[in-house]
């Protein structure tokens, strides 16, 4: 098994996914640069959190169109699993692998502390692990974390239970995400972007673990695959 | 032929813009009360050249702000194009 994590100029938690796939989890795992294409077979692709492009424009706006984009896209429109975190989120929904879009959070501050989370879908291939309702306690680190999507495109994210994550109900919710949203999926279920970072709740020494089931369910369903 | 372009974007009407909201509260704090709505945007400049006519201009502006600059789920966009000397 073999990931491989995309580094941006200015993505900040590419190490910190590194640690936990390669030194946790024991996975192969390859850093791929912006500039370069996926040049091995991954089995899944993971796009971290951090500042691509210093924001400008807006998050995620222009690493979307990071010449390795074309070919995580390509990866992603074949069936591979690819998980955006938080930035890596945002350049999701910029490449239109997932819709949607972030807005400044409500209260306009960067946020980070850790929030509640409700699995809202547990039959995709990244929360598997997970019962549907369970509760995570997974911290956030955004400013632009206010997902917003049109009401017929909310509609189609509900009925196509696209929903996987949401905050655990409105305190909880950090940001004024619409509906308590934290995470969605593609319709295909191979693509999952979510604002927490699941990195950073991965042993217990960094207060929770509960992020570790995440990439559990990822790996797992990987293996599933093989078998 | 050199074109001077000057695009305007903005949140869309239908969506709450937070940053324009504490703006407004800011200017009504100060006392301007009849400042009843005030939306935050980016405005850029770009100069744009080999181009025909302002057909052509407008065409690429326009591609340009659907594929990077605006992001259409949640923005709109307006510009206008000046011929430069």
């Amino acid at each position: 098994m073999r990931f491989g994590i995309v580094t941006f100029p200015g993505s900040n938690c590419d190490q910190d996914l590194r640690y936990v796939v390669e030194d946790i989890f024991g996975i192969k795992t390859d850093m791929i640069w912006h500039k370069e294409d996926l040049e091995n077979n991954y089995d899944a692709i993971l796009l971290p959190g951090g500042f691509s492009y210093g924001d400008y424009l807006r998050s995620g706006a222009i690493a979307r169109f990071s010449p390795v984009m074309d070919s995580v896209i390509d990866f992603a429109n074949a069936g591979g699993f690819v998980l955006g975190i938080c930035n890596g989120f945002q350049i999701l929904m910029e490449a239109g692998l997932l819709p949607g879009a972030m807005k400044v959070n409500d209260n306009l501050k960067f946020v980070c502390k850790h929030v509640k989370l409700q699995v809202k879908n547990n039959q995709t291939p990244f929360t598997g692990q997970l019962e549907k309702e369970q509760v995570l306690n997974i911290p956030v680190a955004h400013q632009e974390g206010n997902f917003y999507i049109d009401d017929a495109g909310l509609e189609k994210l509900k009925n196509n239970q696209q929903i996987v994550l949401k905050y655990l109900n409105k305190s909880e919710n950090p940001n004024g995400s619409i509906e308590n949203i934290a995470g969605i999926c593609n319709q295909e279920r191979n693509v999952f972007g979510l604002m927490p970072h699941p990195e950073r709740a991965s042993e217990e020494i960094l207060g929770s673990s509960d992020g570790r089931k995440i990439f559990e369910s990822l790996i797992s369903k990987i293996k599933e695959g093989v078998n | 032929m050199e074109w001077l372009v000057k695009i305007n974007i903005q949140l869309k009407e239908s969506i709450l813009d937070p940053q324009g909201q504490a703006v407004q509260a800011g200017l009504n704090a100060l006392g301007y009360d009849n400042v009843i709505d005030l939306n935050v945007g980016k405005y850029m400049e770009l100069k744009i050249s080999d181009l025909k006519n302002e057909e052509e201009v407008k065409e690429q502006v326009d591609e340009m702000c659907q594929r990077l600059l605006a992001n259409p789920v949640i923005e709109d966009y307006r510009f206008n194009i000046e011929e430069m000397a």
